[in-house]
Order: structure tokens, then sequence, then C-alpha cells
């Protein structure tokens, strides 16, 4: 059936199936030319971290298109502020490209803090910026000491590597904001949340819990972000970081510089929940805290699990394909499926390395297809090979997805809908159900019995 | 009717700073922009071509933004492959990558065409694309087990000159200008195809323009046509080159068409277009017309297929005519005086502008983000007796839209759903049309063009309209 798909040689090592033996995944390289990738680019990387930052000025510098693309696109959520909703962008013309972008830069960080009053700025470079020879660093110091807030460049430019040092730039940028706040009443059990993005208002769910149990949490970075919270955040004594692939660089810096170890986490799924929530008390050595844990866990266990169990009796024993940006979300992934009765086939990241992946194959069921940066016609494929019901992936793959008549889950930034946390994995098998279940199917070409109309013109024939 | 002089007022926050956008003498940047890249065009112009997959000459990021910027207006699988530069490309050039993605589209996809579109990354650079192509043409790489080697076009599409709806003509252009006449004389005796230009309209439109030709009995080839390739039926398989799009010989063949039709009255002032092209080229009669939105607008193409063909409009759209007429006549008092906002593509701004005024609604605010000087003497060309009502903006941003906009005391917004926020402050209805739309289903399915288009247009604007009124109203009447 799908013997018309090919695949390109060169990315044969990059594809793997649980059980088969064969070598590492190969991964961490520049997308092939030509492939039609579902990565971005460095300046992706970038915007993604540092977008929820709700009081922040986010100015794209260079032509349009980069800004126009990430303008209120995603689901972070703001109880404040929502000026980090807006599309800013120094909208480069040619006159610029060939002049130099610098003053255009200027004046419009000028209008754009004395309009808005923003508690800092961040410049994303984009591809072109190195190119035209931009100071920005220049103009960054010059527009600071001129209006007395942190101007922060990000050295972003879309080709100089891929989406994770996208990611790197970014935490390098906020960074620079650390360490500039007063700590003093920053008690001792404190963490700070790295690498949530306070989709549909997640940040605010799972920072909930930690303050149920009695955990300060002083910055969420960048969900529901506040540069005030970032500047102070070294004050906390503990870092979890829940979007390890994006987080991992700033986490790092705060333990090298500030001394604060750090967890890697998950917010998705039950287990996952419950672990980081077992965690933050095992690492405050206190009693009470565990015991406000465990009765957490065990209070929204209980009250979840009936109709969890209700929606798995129709789940149980379907099969998924997971594509998704990093692999930690992946690996939850896998768990809650399998909470919901049902089989990872096809699992995949854009940004996975060597020991995600090696992870994934311990994880997975024998037969489970593993794939580092896939594009469309792979994942199709594979989709169709593996039979699978279920694709969670994000706005990309959707429509792989529902042109094939496979159920969908979006699990990325666009998302409208919370799914971190014990209720946000409620969310998620009641979307993973009511799409997996949905009759359309019975009417899509790769699953329909024949209609029903050529059934009477045969008996009309006949 | 009196129009208010708009008074500066920003919604965003309060400010005493002047208007955004580039419209000052020192420009200074753009907030939340009512335009894209031009890349996004070439994109879209190049789903259009049976087979052809787009290839962006730069960075993955601008793919895959595109892409899913697409994705989430047209809701189908839009592949668009990237030459994926690196750091190295950017300092030795970018053939090696480019040549690269040839074969890899190649291999993956087996593409009676590669449409090429450069970034701004790879026009910064200012690499040599035509010369690249000659070289991967001249070296014959052999991929025998893929079948003969795809086409390769080739325009320039620099993301800091112009907007998408210029990379989308210049697509256009390039298309026509590459293949064009590449083909034997039109056989005698057979009536060639009309060439048919509709600029940027919805996949209804086309599949609509493709109804009235096919039932008026007037052969017809229209480019770009994505009318199946974006939105089409569910599928079996996956398809690698979803079916449908004006083949290579559809283009070929309109060297010999009796006549071009060119949609597009801002575009009509460019001097270098497709139907340009064919009429300096080919010596075909070259028809710049608004897009057929109202009645005037449609009149005017219909009346000029009608000289083109030598046949009559057929009875059934003198019926619809006839209809759009009685449905002014039957709203004209719930639309009479009302003010509306309308933004978004110059030549979709025109023409709303053009047929709104025929049913008594005032475009009291028409604004763009492109800029050419052309949209307000297009707009009164048209519709003059608009002169003195409307204020026309181009190169405008959506702060420069929303400044001064509450004063002009608008009854609703027609663009793209980049405007919501806007209506929602302001308190009143958008009716969605054009691109992106990206919270609603169906914006594929959103027809404009002649009268049928401007019917569901009407009908929509007319029940915002009613919805409002009802739905403001205290008493709450299920009968209007």
């Amino acid at each position: 059936m799908n013997s018309d798909l090919n695949l390109l040689p060169s990315r044969s090592t990059s594809i793997t199936e649980v059980g088969a033996g064969g070598g590492a995944v190969v991964c961490g390289k520049v997308s092939l030319a030509g492939s039609v990738s579902q990565r971005a680019c460095v300046f992706c990387g970038s915007r993604v971290v540092l977008y929820p930052i709700a009081d922040a000025l986010h100015v794209v510098h260079g032509p349009i298109g980069c800004a126009a693309y990430t303008w209120d696109i995603r689901g972070a959520r703001s109880s404040g502020p929502q000026l980090f909703r807006n599309s800013f962008s120094t909208d480069l013309q040619e006159l610029d490209v060939v002049y130099g972008g610098e003053a255009k830069l200027e004046r419009t960080l000028n209008k754009l803090i004395d309009r808005h009053h923003p508690k800092a700025a961040f410049i994303y470079s984009t591809c072109i910026v190195g190119l035209i020879g931009d100071d920005v660093g220049a103009v960054c110091k010059r527009v600071s000491a001129a209006k007395g807030i942190p101007v922060l460049q990000v050295q972003s430019e879309g080709f100089k590597g891929t989406k994770k040092d996208g990611y790197k730039a970014a935490c390098e940028a906020v960074f620079r904001l650390i360490g500039t706040g007063d700590t003093a009443s920053i008690g001792p059990h404190s963490i700070n949340l790295l690498g949530d993005f306070n989709i549909a208002g997640e940040t605010w769910l799972v920072r909930e819990y930690f303050e149920r149990i009695g955990v300060e949490v002083v910055a969420t970075i960048t969900g529901d972000g506040r540069v005030d919270d970032i500047r102070r955040c070294h004050g906390a004594k503990l870092n979890l970081v829940q979007c390890a692939g994006s987080m991992t660089h700033l986490a790092k810096r705060l333990q090298d510089d500030h001394g604060i170890p750090f967890k890697k986490v998950s917010f998705f799924g039950i287990e996952d929940m419950a672990a980081a929530l077992y965690g933050a008390a095992e690492f405050f050595a206190d009693a009470v805290l565990m015991e406000r844990a465990r009765e957490i866990v065990s209070g929204e266990v209980a009250r979840i699990m009936p109709q969890l169990r209700a929606w798995r009796t129709e789940l149980e024993g379907r099969k998924a394909a997971i594509y998704v940006g990093g692999a930690f979300k992946a690996f939850s992934l896998v768990r809650a499926l399998r909470t919901l009765g049902m089989r990872t086939a096809l699992v995949g990241t854009q940004t996975g390395d060597k020991d995600d992946y090696e992870m994934l194959r311990e994880m997975c069921d024998p037969g489970t297809i593993i794939v580092d940066d896939s594009n469309p016609i792979e994942l199709a494929k594979f989709c169709l090979e593996q039979e699978v019901d279920l694709f969670i992936g994000g706005v990309k793959e959707r429509p792989i997805a529902y042109k094939l008549g496979i159920g969908f889950c979006d699990h990325n930034h666009e998302r409208k809908e919370a799914l971190a946390g014990f209720e946000g994995m409620l969310n998620f098998a009641r979307e993973v159900h009511a799409s997996v279940t949905s009759p359309v199917w019975n009417y899509v070409p790769r699953r329909a019995r024949p209609k029903s109309r050529e059934t009477t013109r045969e008996g009309n024939a006949a | 009717m009196e129009t208010t002089q708009p008074t500066p007022l920003c919604l965003v926050s309060p400010s005493t700073t002047p208007s955004g956008g580039d419209s000052g003498d020192a420009p200074s940047g753009s907030s939340n922009p009512c335009k894209l890249c031009t890349p996004l065009g070439a994109c879209i112009a190049f789903k259009g071509v049976a087979g052809c997959v787009p290839l962006l000459h730069g960075s993955q990021g601008c793919s895959t933004y595109i892409r899913r910027y697409c994705i989430s207006h047209y809701r189908e699988p839009i592949d668009i492959a990237s030459s994926n530069f690196s750091e190295d490309s950017a300092v030795f050039g970018g053939r090696r990558n480019l040549h690269l993605s040839i074969d890899n589209i190649t291999r993956q996809y087996r593409p009676a065409l590669v449409g090429i579109a450069t970034t701004c990354l790879s026009e910064t650079m200012g690499e040599n694309v035509p010369m690249m192509l000659a070289e991967y043409r001249a070296e014959e790489r052999s991929l025998p087990e893929e079948g003969e080697a795809p086409e390769l076009v080739h325009v320039s599409t620099p993301s800091f000159k112009g907007t998408h709806v210029d990379g989308f003509h210049a697509t256009v252009r390039s298309l026509v200008n590459t293949f064009a006449g590449k083909t034997e004389a039109h056989p005698a005796g057979v009536v060639a195809p009309v060439a048919l230009f509709p600029g940027m309209v919805s996949p209804a439109d086309l599949r609509h323009l493709r109804t009235v030709f096919g039932l008026w009995g007037v052969p017809v080839s229209i480019l770009p046509d994505y009318s199946e390739t974006l939105d089409g039926p569910s599928w079996a398989d996956y398809e690698r080159l979803p079916a449908g799009g004006t083949t290579l010989d559809e283009i070929r063949g309109m060297a010999w068409a009796p006549g071009a039709v060119e949609f597009g009255c801002v575009l009509a002032g460019e001097s270098k277009t497709a139907g340009a092209i064919l009429a300096e080229r080919f010596a075909v009669r070259h028809h710049r017309l608004g897009l057929p939105i109202g009645l005037r607008e449609t009149d005017r193409f219909f009346g000029v297929v009608e000289a083109i063909s030598g046949r009559e409009v057929p009875e059934l759209f003198e019926r619809e005519r006839g209809r759009l007429v009685d449905s002014y006549v039957d709203g004209h008092k719930y639309l009479a005086g009302r003010r509306a906002v309308v933004y978004g593509e110059s030549d979709l701004v025109a023409a709303l502008a053009i047929f709104l005024a025929e049913t008594g609604v005032t475009p009291v605010l028409c604004a763009s983000g492109e800029r050419n000087g052309r949209l307000e003497p297009a707009i009164l060309a048209a519709a003059p007796e608009l002169a003195g009502k409307i204020q026309v903006l181009e190169g405008s941003d959506f702060t420069d839209i929303s400044e001064g906009i509450a004063s002009l005391a608008p009854d609703l917004l027609i663009g793209s759903s980049k405007g919501h926020k806007l209506a929602r402050e302001l308190g009143i209805p958008l009716v969605r049309c054009g691109f992106p739309i990206h919270d609603r289903i169906g914006a594929q399915r959103i027809q404009h063009l002649c009268y049928a288009g401007s019917q569901q247009l009407y009908d929509r604007i007319a029940n915002a309209l009613l919805e409002r009124k009802q739905d403001g109203s205290e008493v709450g009447y299920s009968y209007l």
C-alpha cells in the first residue's frame, strides 16, 4: 500500500525499530536539505522559550515574516500584562539591508518602550542581522542606558545552528537578568519552575500543587513569567526543569554561578506529576512536605481515576504515534498513553539526543518505530504501516493525521487545552477519547466500509 | 453622510506618541502586522501548480513557519522544502545545499516542478540562483530510479521588499515567463483556453470560477489553481503531490490564449504582471479587472468573458445576478448608513470597498499592509461615490488601524482573523474573509467572487449586523 512513499537513503540511520537491533539513532544533526523537516530554526527556539515573559517587550529585528508568524499564536497565558501577545518588528526594508538596521532598531525600541513601559526588552536577531553587520549589542546598551530597563540581545539568527541553539541563546538572555533582584524574603523551601510555559494555565495548576505542599515558587520561567521574579530567582533553593531540552542550559548556569541544584521533571501524566511532587518533598527532606504531597497525589488520583478507567475501556489496545519537539515530553506521553491502555507504535522528536533515544528504546514495546527529525512522508508511511489510531503532535502534524483518517491530540504550544498536572491528565484523556472514538472515522476512505450508494447501484444493476 | 475626522487613540495603552507603522518621516517598525512575508505568497502560488513542491532557499525556519501558518488556514498538509542553510552555507554560499535539496525533493516527491523562492537570507547574500539552477541542469545529475527530472523555476522573493502579495504575483509572473509559449502552436480550429490570473483568492473562489467557465462553455486555464491542492477530500493514502493544480502544459499553452484576464485593480498599476508578459511576448489581449465582488465588478468581468468568447452570459448567471440585486433590496435598511473597517490585501480591500458602496455601507477605513500608493485611486476609480467619505491607509499595521478607529464609530470589521482583538475591544462583529483565518473552520471554503460569492458575503454582512442588533436588544425579538 505504501511502497509509493520513498524514504531518503541518508535518513535511514535516524530511524530504528525497537527490538530489531541496530545501532544508536543518529541525531543532533542539522536537517538534511530538501527533506521537509518538521523543525524550525534558531530564532524559533529562542522565541518559543522567551515568548511567555508577559511584561517584557519582545522585538524581532529583521524583515516582517519572523514576527508575523509568531504573533499571538500560542496558548501561553498571563495572569496580568498581555504585552507579550503583540508582534513587534523592525520590519526591515531594502534600504535598511543596504545601509544597516541599527538606526531603525533604536527608533523602534525607543518608540515602543515609551508607549508600553515594559520591565525589560528582548531583541531577537533574525537571519540577516549578522550579515548586514548591525551591532545590536551596542544599540541595546544605548537604549538600556537611556530608558533605564534591561534591553537584552538574543542571538537567534535562524541559520546559526538548530532550534536547540535558539534555546541556549534564550537561556543566556534570561540569565543576564538573574541576580539583579532582592532575595531577602525568599524562604528555605523554595523552587523555580523552569520550562513550563503556562499553556492554557498549566503553570497555575502545577504551581498550586507545590504551594499546597508548602513549597514557595519564586519564579516560573517562563510561563506567566515576570521580569522582577526572574531577577530574584537565584534566591530559590531548587530548580525543577520541566522542558529539559530548552531549559537545562539555564538550570546549569544557575547551578554553576549560584549553586542551585536542579532536577529534571515532567508534569504530564499521573506518574510523572506525582514523581515531581515527591522529588521536591524529598529534596527538602521534610516529612510534612512529603505527607502533603502524598495527600495531594492520592486525593487527585482518586478523583480522576474512575473517569480515566471508563475511557480506558474504550481505548485499550489502541495504537498511537507521537512526534513532538523534545524527548522529555515524549517519555511522559508514552507513560500517559499506557495509563489509558494505549501502545506507542511510533515515537519521534525534533531535538532528542542519543541518550533520549536509548531511553525511548527501553520504554517502548518491540516493533515501535523511533525516529529523529522526521518529515511528512516518513510520518505518514509509519502511521499507515503501524495502523495507528491517534497522533500526538503539533499543528504541522495535524493534517497528516487527519488526511489519513487518524485521531489527533495537539500537544504543542499553540494548543488552548491544559494537559499538565492531574487535571491536565483528565483533559488529555478526554481529548484522546473524543478523537479516537469519534464516529467520523467510519466515513474516511482509509477505514470506511464500501459506500452504501455503490451497493445500491450494484443492486439496481442486478 | 457625515464623516468624522479621527482623533489619535491607542487601544493598547494610552500614549501621546504619534502613529506607528511606516507613516512617519523616520520609519520605526511594525506593531501587529497587516501583511506577511514575500516567500509565503510564493509558496501559496506554487501550491497551485500541478505536481509542484515549493522550495525555500534559506533557513529551515522559513519553510516551517510558513507551513504552519498556511496549514492553520487551509487545514491541509502543505509540504514546503528548505535548502536549510547552516553557518557554512552563509559563508560559502548555498549552491551545494540547493542542489542537494532538489535531489532529495526529487527522490521523495517525484515532482513535475520544483518552485524555488529565495528568502531574506539568500537574497542578502546575493545568491545567484538562476546560475545555480543552470549548473544543476548542466550536471545532469542522474537519478535514474526517479524517472524524469523535474522542471525548475525560480522567483526572487526577498522578504525585505514588498509583502506576501508581491511574492504571490512575482511567482505567477515567473511561471508564465518561464513556460508560456514553450509548446507547439495551438491546433487550428480548437478554441484555446482563456488565461485567468485570479490573484490570492480562496480555493472555493477558484472552484466557482471553474464552474462559471464550465457552465458558460468557455475553456479556461487558471493560474494558480489550488482549489483542490489546498482544499482536497479525505485520503486513502498519503498523497505526496495532492491532486489538482494548473498543469505545466496549461501554462505553456497560455501563449495562445484568446485573452488574458487578470484580477486586481491595485495590481493593475504594475507594469510587469503575468498578463502583461502574455500581451508583450505573445500579443494576448490583456484585460485588467478588479476582483469581481459586487454587481459592478462582476458585470465588468462577465462582460469581458462575453467579449473574449463571443458567447452571451448564460441565463443561470443572470438569475444569480438578479437574486443578488433582490437581496440588496431586502437588506438595504439593515445596511443603510452602516460603517465598516476593511483591511487586508489591497486588492481584496479595494474590491470589498467597491462592493460595500453598492449596498449602502460606507467603508470608512480601508487599510492594507502593502504600500504602493494605488489603493485609494483604485477604489475611487470604481466607486467615485466614496470620494470624501473614506480614509485609506497603506503600509499600515494593526496599531495604525486601531488608532482613531473608535472615533470613526464603525459597525463592523471585515477582514482576516487578525482583526479579532480589535473587534473584541470595540464590541463589534468581525466578518471573516481573505487570509489568514486561523480561528474558524472553513476558511478555504469562504466564497468572495462573482454574483454567487458576493451573495454569500452580503448575507454574512447583513446577518452580522442583524445578530448584533438582536443580541443588543433588551426585548430579544425572534422576528426581525
